[in-house]
């Protein structure tokens, strides 16, 4: 069988995304870095891997622009065998209705049986394109997937929904974005980082994979952001930094008494 | 017609959620400034009043498939698709939760149409709708519009109040053939309570536990300081998920919605899902080690440093407090 495990490169998280106190905005030019969320995504198909299915190969597969190969780099030294990255100054500005039909496309191309996704996208934040995708597939799916077996062509899914815990059976060919409670992924060896960039890596324009233009990019795209503006104020809470615990605790003490809430 | 289709989720026992009840209320008022009317979706065994009753929340109409089943995105996919088709509705809008993203999503694909969600704010400019959404962790808001109709709205979760106006909507049945791929993926347990039923919404202070205490034994250090102050504890996804506290006790978009005089925060990162069901309490405390959590952007004091060294202390130095 083969897995497809869909990537994104997006600005590294923690370190880089609130680094502006002052102005409180998120600093998008740091450094690039895999969507975190989808290493988990790798992990689940490494664990189909090793877990006794054979799997003849597993595809680390992004859309973005040039620089996003280094988060393919980053899936293969996770485990990917090869990866494929659409890129193509016609794809820029797409949303998600044009995003999820352009990697529909790349995957059509290589005919996977199950096709892996992260439950979001650190700097999107859609949590939908798992769904769009499978869609035009036309292959069945599941996100938020937190366990997940393989048996007899059927996989066995569980994950959280609206009432509780759902239990859902799903046939291959599937699309399944994983939670990240699905596993803890692993670090990869210095060995596997250092021989990422060896693997084969197919670089793909819309053409190569029947794209239509205009079903792409700013103009394919059936939204658009009319105005970008600050949230409504919210008066800033009172921060206080942990030097001398027991100062700490006296502080929270007069402020839940202040309150009444003691 | 071109007017605005929710879809209504459901549980086992028949109940809607309010989420969607909060969609249809919002799908009527929005209706009635675009001049049209307001719809609504719903699938499997739903009896004739209960699906007339939605009338109550401003629909004048529903459309029951049957033959669909509940709970799972795909089939209500090429439900929703076809009443779209069908009936020519401008926008389709779905309250806050998880469902509601995977028909959406779905539909965008099917119908090639724009999507945008964690709404939390519909506007009607110039006949058309435009989306409110946060973005960048909440720090932006862009204003969404569509190119062309249909457009899916997904609400952020408590984002649309649900307000009875009374009224009953005309109940039709629609047949709708299910796509190959809708009927591949089958529902086996649906629901299941994972952990005690332990009660938080009555609770007026609520220890929330996340992901920052370590290790499911931790989860005593905020039974404790809630044992102080005569509270509850209550958890993230992210340690339900891993087993260490009961699903009853978890708050956000797939949990519960609290409001409690007091929420103190210990190791949650405030995550969008958490906030969005418990940013209304009265008083917000966190206690996080990281300086940059953004549970600090939303809270009344925020703490920063272990919860390890700060907890036992605090505890302690309640019950004096309490005791004395
Ligand atoms: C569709 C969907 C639905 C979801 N529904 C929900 C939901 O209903 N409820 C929900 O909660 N989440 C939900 N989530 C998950 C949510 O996005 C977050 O992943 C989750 O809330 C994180 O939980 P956490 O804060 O416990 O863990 P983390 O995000 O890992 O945060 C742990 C925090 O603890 C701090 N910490 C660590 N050690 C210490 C220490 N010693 N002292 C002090 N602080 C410490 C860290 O700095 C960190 O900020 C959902 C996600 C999706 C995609
Ligand atoms: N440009 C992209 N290229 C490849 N995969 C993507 C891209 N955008 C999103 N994804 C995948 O879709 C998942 C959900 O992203 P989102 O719907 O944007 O929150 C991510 O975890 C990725 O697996």
């Amino acid at each position: 069988m083969k897995i497809c495990v869909l990537v994104k490169e997006v600005p590294d998280a923690a370190v880089d995304k609130r680094i502006d106190p002052e102005t409180k905005r998120l600093d998008r030019s740091g450094e690039k870095n895999l969507n975190p969320f989808d290493t988990h995504a790798l992990e689940a198909a490494m664990q189909v891997k090793e877990g006794g299915t054979d799997v003849e190969e597993i595809v680390a597969v992004t859309m973005g622009p040039e620089s996003a190969v280094r988060a393919l780099h980053k899936a293969v030294a996770l485990g990917a065998d090869r990866s494929v990255h659409l890129t193509d100054d016609a794809l820029s500005g797409s949303d998600v209705c044009a995003t999820g039909y352009a990697l529909a496309k790349v995957l059509e191309a290589e005919d996977p049986d199950l096709v892996l996704l992260g439950q979001q996208s650190d700097d999107g934040e859609c949590y939908t394109i798992g769904a769009v995708v499978a869609d035009h597939l036309k292959m069945p799916s599941l996100t938020q997937v937190i366990k997940m077996d393989l048996a007899e062509g059927k996989l066995t899914c569980e994950r959280q929904a609206e009432y509780g815990y759902d239990t859902v059976e799903v046939e291959l060919p599937a699309v399944i974005s994983v939670g990240d409670a699905i596993n803890e992924p692993r670090y990869p060896s210095l060995k596997a980082i250092m021989g990422a960039k060896k693997k084969p890596l197919d670089t793909k324009a819309i053409g190569d994979v029947g794209i239509e233009g205009d079903r792409v990019g700013e103009a394919g795209s059936r939204t658009a952001v009319l105005e970008l503006k600050p949230p409504p104020q919210k008066e800033a809470g009172e921060i206080i930094e942990d030097e001398d615990t027991a100062e700490t605790v006296e502080k929270i003490v007069a402020w839940l008494e202040e309150r009444k809430l003691i | 017609m071109a007017g605005i289709l929710v879809y209504a989720l459901h549980d086992d026992e028949g109940n809607f959620n309010k989420n969607s009840l909060g969609a249809l209320s919002e799908a009527a008022k929005l209706a009635g400034e675009l001049g049209t009317e307001a719809a609504a979706v719903v699938v499997g065994d739903v009896a004739d009043d209960a699906a007339a009753g939605l009338g109550a929340y401003g629909v004048k109409k529903v459309y029951r498939c049957k033959e669909a089943p509940e709970g799972l995105a795909q089939p209500i996919v090429d439900v929703m698709a076809k009443v779209i088709q069908d009936n020519d509705f401008s926008y389709t809008l779905f309250g806050g939760g998880l469902l509601g993203f995977e028909i959406g999503a779905g539909l965008t694909a099917r119908l090639n149409a724009g999507v945008t969600m964690e709404v939390t704010q519909v506007n009607v400019q110039d006949g058309k709708l435009v989306a409110e959404r946060p973005i960048l962790q909440d720090s932006q808001i862009a204003n969404v519009g569509y190119v062309e109709e249909p457009g899916i709205i997904i609400g952020r979760l408590n984002a649309f109040d649900a307000n009875e106006s009374g009224g009953t909507a005309e109940v039709e049945d629609v047949q709708v053939e299910l796509s190959e791929w809708s009927t591949k993926a089958k529902m086996v347990t649906r629901g299941e309570q994972r952990g005690a039923d332990v009660n938080i919404e009555d609770a007026n202070i609520l220890v929330g536990g996340g992901r920052g205490l370590g290790k499911k034994e931790n989860f005593e250090l905020a039974e404790q300081l809630a044992d102080s102050m005569g509270g509850a504890v209550a958890a993230t996804r992210a340690v339900v998920d891993a087993g260490w506290y009961p699903y009853a006790a978890q708050i956000g978009q797939t949990g519960k919605t609290v409001a409690p005089n007091l929420y103190l925060a210990l190791g949650i990162s405030g995550a969008i899902q958490h906030k969005v069901g418990m940013q209304n309490s009265e008083n917000i405390l966190a206690i996080n080690k990281d300086q940059n959590a953004p549970i600090f952007e939303f809270c009344d004091l925020g703490v920063v440093g272990d919860l390890h060294k700060i907890v036992p202390k605090l505890t302690e130095a309640i019950k004096a407090k309490q005791g004395g």
